[in-house]
């Protein structure tokens, strides 16, 4: 079922551009040049993009190699402890909002050190397969088109990423 | 996105100078400059891809008609986009790519969702509904099946590793229905 599902995923991707291109060729599309003038247009938004990026990227380090991040991951695992949330799947509820290579690397390592059967595990995998990099999805979808006025965007996507950990907790104590 | 970047330097700062942790900080400031570097080079490339196959999707005039069969679906969601617009197709392939896992799919036509959906922004440089429940749906993340994590757990011998992928796909979907109805909530709030 998995393996099956895989390989769709491997070949949707593919199946879709040669679809593209011949429904392109089909309608008469000089295909090439299309693709040449599409792409042209690349440059442009990573432009637009690379600003928002660096800003949010710059905070982010900084807050990690301040010190701070451990002590907002103490603080909430003070809050958690009497959940019976290892301190592993805490570290992972915090740092996969913030960055997608720092929540691979940590669950590595959180599989390495807590075993691969472990409730840390887990918990840990529930919540790197539920959550998203928030800030990151953030900064590069607000900077392609400019927005300065978020109103109230912010504020829901770190409730609804707080709750997305204490259901993805949850699950994982009802599943193992 | 103002009040969160400011806490985040103050705090980091102040607690920098507690910690002693000043050199390491500075260095982590360069650090994160780097990266944003080497993460937007990356997306230069699959960006540009993207835009490319778009390119023909608009010329061919298939972009219409995948907007077409979707709209019914999408316009649930997403109440003022009209006709048969460009933003429902990107919407809807950003969605699929998402839900396969296909995250050099995803990013690319998500930021092409986002200029498909600012098209239609009156007031540019201020959010629109529409704008705040695609990022939700996507800080929300929906996917089937996660790749990376069943790969990392099959690294080190676990004996079923997708065992992991009832729960997880539970989880994201009480999760994105939970950030859905946050969202809602606070759009009465602040009509």
């Amino acid at each position: 079922m998995i393996s099956t599902i895989e390989y769709l995923s491997l070949l949707i991707i593919p199946l879709f551009i040669l679809f593209t291109v011949l429904y392109g060729t089909f309608k008469k599309v000089r295909v090439y040049d299309s693709f040449v003038a599409g792409a042209k247009e690349g440059p442009a938004i990573i432009l637009k993009i690379f600003p928002y990026l660096l800003t949010i990227f710059v905070a982010i380090k900084g807050f990690q190699a301040s010190g701070a991040f451990d002590y907002l991951r103490d603080a909430f695992y003070r809050v958690f402890a009497f959940l019976g949330v290892p301190i592993e799947a805490v570290s992972m509820a915090i740092v996969k909002p913030l960055s997608g290579s720092a929540s691979t690397a940590l669950f590595t390592d959180i599989v390495q050190t807590a075993g691969v059967d472990s409730m840390a595990t887990y918990m840990s995998a529930v919540i790197m397969g539920s959550a998203e990099t928030t800030f990151y999805v953030l900064a590069i979808y607000l900077g392609a088109v400019s927005i300065k006025k978020t109103r109230y965007l912010v504020p829901v996507c770190l409730i609804a990423d707080f709750i997305g950990i204490l259901v993805a907790v949850t699950v994982a104590k009802w599943f193992f | 996105m103002n009040v969160l970047w400011l806490i985040m330097i103050c705090v980091s700062i102040v607690f920098a100078i507690f910690t002693g942790n000043l050199e390491a900080f500075t260095k982590s400031i360069f650090d994160g400059a780097k990266s944003a570097v080497e993460v937007s080079l990356y997306l230069l490339g699959i960006i540009s891809v993207w835009m490319g196959i778009t390119k023909i999707l608009e010329d061919s005039g298939l972009i219409y008609r995948i907007a077409h069969l979707f709209k019914p679906l999408i316009c649930r969601l997403f109440k003022n986009i009209p006709g048969d617009h460009p933003s429902i197709t990107a919407i809807t392939l950003n969605v699929l790519a998402n839900l396969f896992g296909l995250g050099n799919a995803a990013t690319p036509l998500g930021i092409q969702a986002m200029q498909d959906l600012d098209a239609l922004n009156e007031d540019k440089g201020t959010i629109t509904p529409e704008m705040m429940t695609f990022i939700v749906i996507n800080t929300a993340s929906i996917q089937l099946i996660p790749f990376s994590v069943i790969g990392i757990l099959a690294s080190y011998g676990h004996s079923n590793p997708a065992a992991v992928v009832l729960p997880v796909l539970i989880a994201t979907a009480i999760s994105t229905m939970t950030a859905l109805l946050v969202l809602a909530a606070f759009r009465r709030i602040f009509r």
